[in-house]
């Protein structure tokens, strides 16, 4: 019996691993592999950049922060899963959005502007410190 | 059985007074407006797939000016209130009015719609599907969208007669559109029903395409930078009714529509549209303004 009851915490930590993987960044495993390898034709460009952060101002700062900290349930945008994820991951989230969580589409911003929004995105995480949420 | 057009026009979108008031108020009252999201293409009939951001709260007045063929020149101005309620529904709420000269001015109804983008993901076409119901007078000059067998002729009547008759009617529409290379490409069918009279169904059409001067941003902040001009043209009309459909016996109008959208929130419209047939008015005068509050719901989140 004993043994049993132990696998109950087991399978609870497993099941809350499960949702907290599904609630944070389960996007990500849906971005088609040729997306997913796409580049940034703008990485890096200093113009770029400061353009993107125009941009972000205008159109990302409103729910995720000015210094992109992330604002109520909205997520920062200065984290690991930022980091990790490619250029490609970044453009078709803001591409499509993530609509029933809370995410809108961008497909309406032309693509070159949205490059320049993941530019500027780049250079907060790869320059500034995290902010933790 | 078969029935004729509806003896008035279906008209619809924005009045200068009570506009301007709300602009003004909605400027003092916002703080925390920014600039505005610079996706939506410049349209003022036409409806494409760009949802209001959700919490985001969009004022707009819009007005329409026009001297048609032997009747009185009118102005019609209609007050939107569009509220992003989630990344996949918008609901807007209209309040519409008109002045006729050497007539009078009238209050001509409200309106109160949702659109819903039923699918997850972008594609090639987007669609959108609109449901309004709207409790508006005969006297109603917004030329929001025309359904129907219409002509600008009706204009004639004069106010006192026209807001006599009041219909409430359903109106849905199936929105596509599609986004490449800066362009916008929309197109809506539009089918209206009236509740309260024994109407058929009617039937109308809008077709946009636009595209920002600049589809890259520039690195400073500018007002009148390329990428915060569009333009494009919009093609709408009626298409008669269930027993009546086609062309004929319908007002049609094109034209050429252009927006600048300001860094303070501000955006503006202008488009004369073109009368294309004897039942449409030379020329529909548009002009519109807009304010953005952004992220209008956190004003009653207690956390910051």
């Amino acid at each position: 019996m004993k043994g049993r009851l132990l696998w109950l915490p087991v399978a609870l930590l497993g099941l809350s691993a499960v949702c907290f993987a599904k609630a944070n960044g389960a996007w990500l495993r849906k971005v088609p592999q040729a997306e997913h390898e796409r580049v940034n034709p703008l990485a890096g460009a200093p113009e770029a950049i400061a353009a993107g952060r125009n941009l972000f101002l205008d159109n990302c700062a409103k729910c995720h922060g000015k210094e992109a900290q992330g604002r109520h349930s909205r997520p920062p945008l200065r984290s690991d899963r930022i980091r990790g994820a490619s250029d490609g991951d970044l453009a078709w989230l803001l591409k499509n959005g993530e609509v029933f969580k809370g995410m809108p589409r961008w497909a309406g911003l032309p693509e070159q502007e949205r490059w320049q929004i993941i530019a500027y995105i780049r250079s907060l995480n790869s320059t500034e410190p995290e902010v933790q949420k | 059985m078969p029935r004729e057009s509806r003896l008035y026009p279906k008209i619809s979108r924005a009045p200068l007074g009570v506009g301007l008031l709300l602009a003004g108020l909605a400027q003092l009252l916002c703080g925390s407006l920014t600039a505005r999201a610079q996706q939506e293409p410049p349209y003022f009939v036409t409806y494409s797939s760009a949802l209001e951001e959700p919490g985001n709260l969009e004022i707009e007045n819009q007005n329409i000016a026009a001297a048609p063929k032997n009747a009185n020149g009118f102005f019609a101005p209609t007050i939107e209130f569009e509220y992003g309620t989630t990344a996949w529904w918008t609901s807007e709420a209209y309040l519409q009015g008109q002045t006729t000269a050497n007539d009078s001015t009238v209050f001509t109804g409200f309106r109160f719609e949702n659109r819903f983008r039923p699918l997850p993901r972008e594609y090639w076409i987007n669609p959108v599907l609109y449901v309004e119901y709207e409790d508006t007078s005969a006297a109603d000059k917004s030329f929001l969208e025309i359904t129907g067998n219409t002509s600008i002729t009706t204009q004639q009547v004069a106010n006192a007669a026209l807001r006599k008759e009041v219909e409430r009617s359903i109106e849905g529409k199936l929105i596509l559109s599609s986004n490449a290379k800066g362009w916008n490409f929309s197109e809506n069918i539009i089918a209206e029903k009236a509740l309260n009279e024994n109407e058929s169904w009617e039937f109308g059409y809008a077709l946009g395409a636009a595209r920002p001067l600049s589809v890259t941003a520039a690195s400073h902040s500018c007002a009148f930078c390329r990428q915060n001009l569009s333009a494009g043209a919009e093609l709408f009309g009626g298409l008669g009714t269930r027993y009546n459909f086609g062309l004929k016996q319908t007002e049609q109008y094109a034209g050429p529509t252009l927006a600048l959208n300001t860094p303070h929130g501000l955006t503006l419209k202008f488009s004369p549209e073109l009368g294309l047939n004897d039942n449409s008015a030379r020329v529909l005068w548009r002009f519109g303004a807009s304010y953005e509050i952004q992220q209008f719901r956190d004003w009653f989140r207690r956390s910051k």
